[in-house]
């Protein structure tokens, strides 16, 4: 009995962990694709099926032609921009509101909260939002990306039940010492809230660095193009001309694919290389918010 | 403790509208300073959040730019109802339906069998990689996705290579009507899979430890354990986050759809949202644009009530 148990055992487990290695290969293989694909020699790639266990006639000028294009280089400073102002925004804005709304006896909180959340249900709609950014001049600026998103509502929300998880003692202490609420906020209660702010700062960062939608509707011009949209008009739209001038005919296709790749590549390797160290902040913020369901 | 002059607000009956009032003025002074924190954040909501659903009166409207969402002239239902005779009606209703119900079938359940599977395993090491691995594409942003999924399905794309090898046609994938549906839902369970089986995780760390033992000693293999523990263990989690998957059934993103498709499979591609973009920010049908999406917000309101209500009935969980 107990040794066909544990054999039962043992064949659950060799299934548990083929099934599981399958899919971590399946998850990783595209990015090692495209990882090898991009210091390939672009004539090779183009000629090339199926698999790629290696790079194949490794060369480095799809890198060369992405770093030479200053759309890119421009892309990076407008991101750099946006996140920079829009995560400090967020994080202040977020954090004054979390803190009036997790104070106690504050007759309107309630009302407050019930107006805020209903904005997590209803949406006016993306046209009639549009008309509002265009109304308050944004259109065009690189604030648009940044003010109308201000605060992320789920966000206020697991702040606001963090702050109210502080003691009030401290608190009390520090107002028979005469200050007041800002500094409360400041002095004390965000200085006790560290972790949540670094989840609410990664949050907000990952968001901006990934948000394109927006700014592809509030902003057409082309110098003001985040790196997102930058690469989806080489990614997407096809075009590579930009940096490509020079070569001519099939050349130009072949090179085209590599510098595909090299994009993909130059886009997304800084948030893979920090996404190992943040990794259990981001769970931690995961785990927060479902507690609160 | 705050001053005695302080009110408590907690569970006392309302008297009298005097009553409400002299209170409400007691209280507008006592945290005066609290307000005047809050403005920012309620200016924020009431133009950037409310003033939309306000600028939604314009699916009512002939909206002009020049005379304004106020000077617009009024009228009524027509774009609603030119909306709901059209062809383009039936059709994004029909795909947004059917991508939502393809994601709830196997988008939504993909999470809670990789989080019991992780839950399973007992290697401290590999579960760790697991983990970050599938996590990892979270964090990938989706001009990237779709740009690699350009490349895998196109004619002599990785995928294709697969096929033809397997002795099928390589073709052009996105420009094949009948194959969206699949593309979008792979795509979307290999991008959101590891991250969302987190809050499934964090659902199975709360599951009594004591129940396993007990099922361990009455027998019960590992398989039965799954079933009989951790699936009952996490299914408040999975009803709350299936009322509002339901709640967001016609609510299909567009930012992938847009990438990803081209009018040669607009029969299967296009959604309420993408037509919405399409007709409102492309080809300037404010109005017409902007009653189709209040009809969608609407719906979706409708439907979360309803999920919430059904659940309320049939569970003891419920969002509100």
């Amino acid at each position: 009995m107990k040794t066909k148990k544990s054999g039962l055992e043992r064949t659950f487990d060799i299934c548990l962990y083929a099934v599981l290695s399958v899919l971590v290969v399946v998850t990783l293989y595209p990015l090692i694709y495209v990882a090898f694909a991009s210091i390939s020699d672009a004539a090779y790639i183009v000629a090339h099926k199926g698999i790629l266990w290696k790079p194949v006639g490794v060369n480095f000028e799809a890198y060369k032609s992405v770093f030479a294009n200053d759309a890119i280089w421009s892309g990076y400073k407008n991101t750099l921009f946006i996140i920079v102002f829009g995560v400090m925004l967020n994080l202040f804005m977020t954090s004054l509101g979390a803190y009036v709304l997790s104070r106690k006896n504050v007759m309107l909180n309630k009302p407050i909260m019930i107006f805020i959340i209903i904005t997590m249900f209803f949406h006016g709609g993306l046209i009639p939002f549009y008309l509002v950014v265009k109304g308050v001049g944004l259109l065009d600026t690189l604030w648009a990306p940044i003010i109308p998103f201000a605060i992320n509502t789920f966000n206020l929300i697991i702040l606001r039940t963090s702050f109210q998880s502080i003691p009030d003692s401290l608190e009390e202490a520090a107002k028979m010492d005469g200050a007041n609420h800002f500094v409360i906020l400041f002095r004390i209660i965000l200085p006790l809230s560290l972790p949540i702010m670094a989840v609410m700062t990664l949050y907000y960062a990952v968001d901006k660095w990934n948000g394109w939608f927006y700014s592809s509707i509030f902003i057409s011009d082309r110098d003001l193009y985040p790196l997102q949209l930058v690469i989806r008009e080489i990614l997407i739209a096809n075009s590579t001309e930009g940096m490509t001038a020079g070569g001519s005919g099939n050349d130009l296709f072949q090179i085209g694919e590599t510098i595909k790749y090299a994009t993909i590549m130059v886009s997304t390797l800084p948030i893979l290389m920090v996404y190992p160290y943040l990794q259990r902040y981001f769970v931690k913020g995961v785990m927060v918010g479902s507690l609160k369901g | 403790m705050r001053p005695s002059a302080s009110p408590s607000h907690a569970g006392k009956p309302v008297k009298s509208k005097e009553f409400v009032v002299s209170r409400l003025v007691k209280d507008l002074a006592l945290n005066r300073y609290l307000y005047i924190m809050m403005i920012p954040v309620l200016a924020y909501y009431i133009l950037f959040q409310y003033g939309p659903m306000y600028g939604a009166i314009i699916a009512f409207k002939e909206y002009s730019p020049i005379k304004g969402i106020l000077g617009s002239d009024w009228v009524g239902l027509t774009h609603f109802q030119s909306f709901f005779e059209s062809y383009y009606f039936w059709r994004i209703l029909k795909n947004t339906l059917l991508l939502s119900l393809y994601s709830l079938c196997f988008e939504f359940p993909a999470p809670i069998i990789l989080a019991l599977l992780i839950n399973e395993v007992r290697n401290k090491r590999f579960k760790s990689i697991v983990q970050s691995v599938t996590y990892m594409p979270h964090f990938i942003s989706l001009i990237v996705i779709c740009g690699i999924i350009k490349d895998f399905t196109n004619s002599g794309g990785l995928i294709n290579t697969f096929i033809t090898y397997l002795g099928g046609d390589g073709q052009a994938m996105l420009q094949k009507p009948e194959l969206f549906r699949s593309i979008y839902i792979i795509s979307d369970i290999w991008q959101g899979m590891g991250w969302t089986s987190i809050i499934y995780l964090a659902a199975l760390m709360n599951v009594d430890q004591e129940q396993f033992e007990a099922a361990r000693i009455d027998g019960a293999g590992r398989l039965r354990q799954i079933w009989n523990v951790s699936l009952p263990g996490i299914l408040p989690t999975i009803i709350i986050m299936l009322i509002l998957r339901i709640g967001n059934l016609l609510s299909v993103g567009f930012e992938k759809i847009i990438l990803l498709y081209n009018p040669a499979i607009y029969d299967t591609a296009d959604v309420i949202s993408s037509f919405v973009y399409r007709k409102g920010l492309l080809e300037f049908g404010w109005s017409y644009s902007a009653a189709v999406g209040l009809f969608n917000s609407v719906v979706n309101l409708i439907l979360l009530v309803l999920a919430n209500r059904l659940s309320k009935k049939f569970s003891e969980n419920s969002l509100w």
